[in-house]
């Protein structure tokens, strides 16, 4: 049995949480280049300059990406021979994340759900974080994590289709989800789709469909298929950068499947703005 | 075309009367910043006529919750938040002198109508470039609210502050008239 230290994980989250907040991966980061360079409206491809400019400002002077530095949303992989020595893992994910918005002078955006009052001062700055654990072989622990903005996740959506809906169904309704969601969402966007499962299933695989790499090829090739089909039709939404109109609405769509009842089709899209904050280590 | 605009805030009708939507503008000047949270307490003052925190006339706010400040620095990252959440609030104050609102996202027909009713512009500004549109501010104040965090009503001077104008006095709508240029059916 693997022993690790709690306090060695709570640093790595805690330079998990300050770095992802200034540094656009350089997937984003290439992907935003990518769409300036494809742009064809005038005013959208301003919008994508400041965008690439704002990235290297933030890099260069380590100033948060946008203002909105999110809620902090964890997938972890826990090895079965691996123990944390000196405290629970979910508290070190925690604290790392505590440390990490209040020393990175990071927003603190959890509240409750009716008063809408700030945690920040009970339940502490920013937490608790949202986090997905899952057991695997294995003596280490493998963290992704993303801090996740509100504006996309407002227009993100779920519903359980019957099967006859197929293929056509799914592109047309993440045809209406990216359509009535217009420019509020910040794009271009990312777009996460879980296929399968259960109702919550389909939910957490759109959810961690947006960790992917932008431009990595979905391993199954029909889902390479249908990824490429839904980015074609969305992207003659003409919504653009920012919803100011043009061709460049989405720089990735992500797929993952599952197994699922015979009786049911769930689908889950969840949207992810411009500022793709995710990263990934392993302890 | 889209044309360029210098203005220093506060902006008067004649200031806004030309602007078209997709016209870029560099404003500059004071500007005050606000959320939902603090625009329900602006609109119960004008409710219970009290007097508010800042002179709406010829006025800008910029719906925004910046990062904290490092230290050193006047404020944070400070890009737009969405804007619909301000809807239900933003037609009373642009009947009492509001000029312009800066944010990010569609507004409803009822803020669009008060736009052309009261000669106002309602302006975009980049959502998630809130590094470079901080380095824009100069200067910020607390003035209300300090207990909403970053939700509190600041005075912020900016200098040549990037906005695109998306709705206008005429009723205009870049979000609807952009699109529909580049919509392929």
């Amino acid at each position: 049995m693997r022993e690790i230290q709690f306090d060695e994980i709570v640093e790595a989250v805690k330079n998990l949480v300050i770095y992802s907040s200034t540094n656009l991966p350089k997937d984003a980061y290439d992907a935003l280049k990518d769409a300036y360079k494809n742009e064809k409206s005038p005013v959208s491809k301003e919008v994508l300059a400041q965008l690439i400019k704002n990235a290297d400002i933030a890099k260069d002077e380590q100033r948060p990406l946008c203002q909105d530095t999110g809620l902090a949303v964890f997938f972890i992989k826990v090895g079965e021979d691996v123990k944390v020595v000196g405290g629970t893992l979910r508290d070190a994910i925690n604290k790392g994340t505590e440390l990490g918005y209040k020393e990175g002078y990071l927003r603190a955006s959890t509240c409750t759900p009716f008063s809408r009052e700030n945690l920040k001062d009970t339940v502490g700055y920013n937490l608790p974080a949202i986090i997905h654990f899952d057991l695997v072989e294995g003596d280490r622990i493998d963290i992704e994590y993303a801090a996740k903005g509100g504006g996309s996740e407002n227009v993100s959506r779920a519903k359980v289709f019957p099967p006859a809906a197929g293929k056509e169904g799914i592109i047309e309704y993440v045809k209406e989800v990216i359509s009535d969601a217009g420019p509020n969402p910040c794009p271009p966007l990312t777009v996460g789709i879980g296929i399968g499962g259960t109702f919550e299933k389909a939910a957490i695989s759109s959810k961690h469909a947006l960790f992917r790499d932008i431009g990595s090829t979905n391993e199954d090739a029909e889902m390479a298929q249908l990824e490429q089909t839904i980015k074609d039709e969305l992207n003659k939404l003409g919504i653009g950068a920012m919803g100011m109109g043009g061709t460049q609405t989405v720089l990735a769509v992500h797929i993952e499947a599952n197994p699922c009842h015979i009786a049911s089709l769930p689908v889950s899209v969840n949207v992810q703005c411009h500022s793709s904050r995710h990263a990934h280590i392993t302890i | 075309m889209s044309k360029t605009y210098y203005l220093t805030t506060p902006l008067s009708d004649a200031d806004v009367k030309g602007l078209v939507a997709g016209d870029i503008v560099f404003l500059s000047g004071i500007l005050y910043t606000a959320r939902d949270a603090a625009h329900k307490r602006l609109v119960e003052l004008i409710q219970n006529k009290k007097e508010l925190p800042f002179d709406l006339k010829g006025s800008v706010i910029y719906f925004v919750g910046p990062t904290p400040p490092k230290p050193g620095d006047p404020i944070g990252s400070a890009g737009p938040t969405t804007s619909y959440r301000m809807d239900s609030y933003s037609p009373i104050l642009l009947k009492h002198g509001l000029k312009g609102m800066i944010g990010k996202g569609k507004r409803s027909q009822e803020v669009k109508d008060a736009c052309k009713k009261y000669c106002a512009v309602y302006f975009g500004a980049t959502g998630g470039a809130g590094a470079l549109l901080g380095k824009k501010i100069i200067s910020s104040t607390v003035i209300a609210y300090p207990e909403l965090g970053p939700e509190a009503v600041r005075k912020i001077e900016v200098k040549d502050f990037p906005v695109t104008v998306i709705n206008d006095t005429q009723g205009n709508d870049l979000y609807i008239q952009g699109r529909a240029q580049y919509e392929q059916k």
